[in-house]
């Protein structure tokens, strides 16, 4: 146990803090769905949120693009930092924001447009490419971060929507990496796919850890374990506890963690 | 006896079925109602069907049969003597029904006992006079034959109003004993009422089908008869349209292609004002709006649909022609004579347009999942981008499906067309000329007091049936289009 603090100083002394939040508190109308969240999550890391449905996990996820800012009702209060900058800021376009911190949904949601078009969509957007050959070589490298260029680069021009579901969240990925974001953000990614299409984003998810810090919200905890190196615990609101995955899985401090971990809340 | 009584006799049988049949199951059926194989409501219900629904199923085919039968009776017994050269037996008919209806009143009135009305013959008494006193309307003299035809006429109306009283209280009696000895508890009420209920939903759906082919059937027949007199392609291709009213003689020109022509012009001009509008203000409701606008702003729009189009019309008539008058007229740019336009016309009808194409576009993009908006925000699109890149190519197909519809809805106006685009039918570019559409030339063709067998009033008929195919393709094709586009997301 006197051995513990002194391992997590040294991890947060190695890696550096990509998003740091601060007394971070949401609302939903009169609903105050995030109370007091200070966090600080590190790059080239995957973070992952576990805690019972309703406690927020999404909600915080969707501050961190400021997504919420598409919900009428929502209110965020508190600080949530990107290498240091205040992306709440006045100064902050949302917009621009969201293509530096990319987003992939539960359910995979490629538009009614080809595999193509899905990914050059961002990259379009924020004229990233100046001519047809560099968009060609843009997609064909978001395609192959997502681990699918082999499965449809003989067919572009098909429709995204007519892929397998697992095939359709690897396209989601690509999508969002090809704006080059230096976060994504992923909510439940494998919750609408099966076991070998899960394995396979996981997989990828791993990967993505190279270039990205990657915050997953997942309801599994065998996923929390296989795929993340910090683990945050969200329950009714709260950050019960958060720290490095290995340490919450086998001695977690606050007994409601382990509560859930060991099945009895959720 | 009156329809209204036999109505409410036949009800108050079937009410009684009812609980009688239901009091004899839970009877039967001792304490334990378990016994029972549907609930005790259903042996009543099946009752009451059974003796309601045949009884009132014969009354509606006697009423509808009966006028046919008693008209061919006393058709036969007019003589063709007593049809004047310039009458037909159709003219002779409708005079001794007005007679009829003439002792009817006279009879209701105290004026004339029911056996003077049976017995009375024009030799004797002036029966025109004293009808007439009597307060009933007699166009021309009342001779003898016709009298004697009214008389029939009124004494088979009444035998067959009390026979068919009696069958059909007869056959519900039955229905009602029936359905009362096959009470027991094993007999399936359930299943039967389930039937009946089935059998009721079908007839409905038939009436409503037989309906629309009974209107098809009308309009094929007349446009055969009218093609007999009128050459078919001369009335596709003729690009004059210039109808010789009954009674100067002359051939007419039926030619289509001018109202063909104006109809397409007003209909394009008012798509080009109601879909961009209709469009945006949709766009503007399902993604822009707070709730409390939307709230607001929807039913106005709405409101807007619930207007009748003469009242449009009178909107074109009184304020936009003379506005487009001042603007373009004389007094201004020069290219326009007369308030009564294309381009007046277009203009109300897109305004009449504009809630159709808004509320149907509007639910068409809201059923575009918000996923794909969350999917669009989440890469750092902004709204006009996400509706632009992602929810209008997804709801594509089905806004054209709604413009389509739309489209049918303009060919078929009427009303805007006749106050606002003026009645003269003419080949022209200019959106300032009068012109005029199919719509208001079948109008203009069937009233009036032309022939109704003349090609003049036929071709009424003709266009009728064109029209219809029109639109019946657009909304096919509309439809197909909008189905096409559900599947994607179901
Ligand atoms: N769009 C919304 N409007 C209103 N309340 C919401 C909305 N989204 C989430 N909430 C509320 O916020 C709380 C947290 O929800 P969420 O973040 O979705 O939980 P989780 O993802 O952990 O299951 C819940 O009480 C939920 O009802
Ligand atoms: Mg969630």
């Amino acid at each position: 146990m006197y051995d513990a603090p002194h391992y997590t100083t040294q991890e947060t002394a190695v890696t550096d803090v990509k998003i740091k939040a601060k007394d971070v508190q949401v609302y939903y109308g009169e609903n105050h769905a995030i109370k007091d969240v200070s966090v600080e999550i590190e790059n080239n890391t995957v973070t992952a949120f576990i805690g019972p449905s309703g406690c927020g996990k999404s909600t915080f996820l969707r501050c961190i693009n400021r997504m919420n800012d598409t919900i009428d009702i929502c209110r965020v209060e508190g600080d949530i930092l990107i290498d240091g900058d205040d992306i709440y800021d006045k100064r902050v376009d949302p917009v621009q924001l969201r293509a530096k911190v990319g987003m992939v949904f539960q359910k995979p949601n490629p538009f009614p447009k080809s595999i193509y078009d899905n990914v050059a969509y961002g990259p379009k957007i924020h004229g990233m490419a100046r001519n047809k050959a560099e968009l060609d070589d843009i997609v064909e490298r978001a395609l192959r971060r997502g681990a699918i260029w082999d499965e449809v680069k003989d067919r572009l021009q098909a429709p995204g929507t007519g892929l397998s579901g697992g095939q359709q969240q690897r396209l989601c990925i690509a999508r969002a990496v090809a704006t080059e974001p230096e976060v994504l953000l992923m909510d439940e990614p494998c919750s609408a796919l099966d076991p070998i299409a899960t394995a396979q984003v996981e997989e990828l998810i791993d990967e993505l850890r190279q270039n990205y810090a990657v915050v997953i919200v997942t309801h599994s905890m065998q996923q929390a374990a296989r795929v993340s190196q910090k683990t945050a615990f969200f329950h009714l609101g709260y950050l019960v506890e958060y720290d490095d995955t290995s340490k919450i899985f086998t001695n977690p401090e606050d007994s409601r963690t382990e509560s859930y971990i060991t099945g009895r809340i959720g | 006896m009156p329809l209204l009584w036999l109505f409410l006799i036949v009800l108050a049988i079937a009410a009684t079925a009812f609980v009688l049949s239901r009091s004899r199951v839970l009877a039967m059926s001792g304490q334990d109602r378990r016994t029972l194989h549907s609930l005790p409501n259903y042996y009543g219900s099946n009752a009451a069907m059974k003796s309601a629904i045949p009884a009132l199923l014969v009354l509606v085919i006697w009423l509808l049969a009966q006028p046919f039968y008693v008209n061919n009776a006393v058709s036969g017994m007019i003589p063709d003597s007593a049809i004047a050269d310039s009458s037909s037996r159709g003219l002779v008919l409708a005079e001794v029904r007005r007679a009829a209806d003439g002792l009817d009143l006279a009879v209701a009135r105290g004026e004339m006992s029911e056996d003077e009305a049976r017995n009375l013959r024009t030799d004797f008494t002036d029966v025109t006079t004293r009808l007439e006193n009597a307060g009933a309307i007699v166009t021309s003299q009342i001779t003898q034959p016709i009298l004697r035809a009214a008389q029939r006429f009124r004494v088979m109306n009444t035998i067959g109003s009390q026979i068919m009283a009696v069958v059909v209280l007869l056959i519900a009696l039955a229905g009602a004993f029936w359905a009362f000895r096959e009470t027991d508890p094993v007999f399936r009420a359930r299943n039967t009422v389930e039937q009946g209920i089935r059998a009721l939903l079908i007839a409905a759906a038939s009436i409503a089908i037989l309906t629309t082919l009974g209107i098809v059937l009308s309009l094929v027949f007349n446009t055969i008869e009218f093609f007999r007199l009128y050459p078919a392609s001369e009335f596709f291709f003729g690009t004059n349209w210039a109808p010789s009213f009954s009674g100067r003689g002359g051939a007419s020109d039926l030619g289509i292609l001018p109202l063909l022509w104006g109809t397409f012009y007003i209909s394009i001009v008012a798509l080009i004002v109601a879909v961009p509008i209709g469009l945006f203000a949709a766009i503007y409701l399902s993604e822009y709006a707070s709730p409390r606008v939307r709230a607001f702003a929807k039913p106005m729009l709405e409101v807007l649909a619930g207007i009748p189009t003469i009242v449009y019309g009178l909107f074109a008539l009184l304020t936009v022609g003379p506005l487009l008058v001042e603007v373009f007229g004389d007094d201004g740019l020069g290219w326009m004579q007369s308030g009564t336009a294309v381009m007046t016309a277009g203009l109300v009808m897109g305004i009449m347009l504009i809630p159709f194409v808004s509320s149907l576009s509007d639910d068409i993009i809201n059923a575009v999942p918000q996923s794909m908006r969350d999917g669009s925000y989440g890469l750092g699109a902004t709204q006009s981008e996400t509706i632009r890149q992602v929810v209008l190519p997804a709801a594509l197909p089905g806004i054209v499906g709604a413009i389509l519809l739309a489209a049918s809805r303009a060919i078929g106006e009427t009303m805007i067309v006749v106050l606002g685009a003026g009645a003269a039918a003419r080949l022209s570019l200019n959106p300032f000329e009068a012109m005029t559409t199919v719509t208001a030339k079948i109008v203009s063709q069937l009233t009036g007091d032309s022939d109704f067998a003349s090609p003049e009033a036929l071709v009424a008929f003709a266009l009728g049936m064109t029209l219809f195919v029109i639109t019946l393709g657009l909304n096919i094709f509309a439809l197909y289009i909008v189905r096409k586009y559900r599947e994607q997301y179901e």
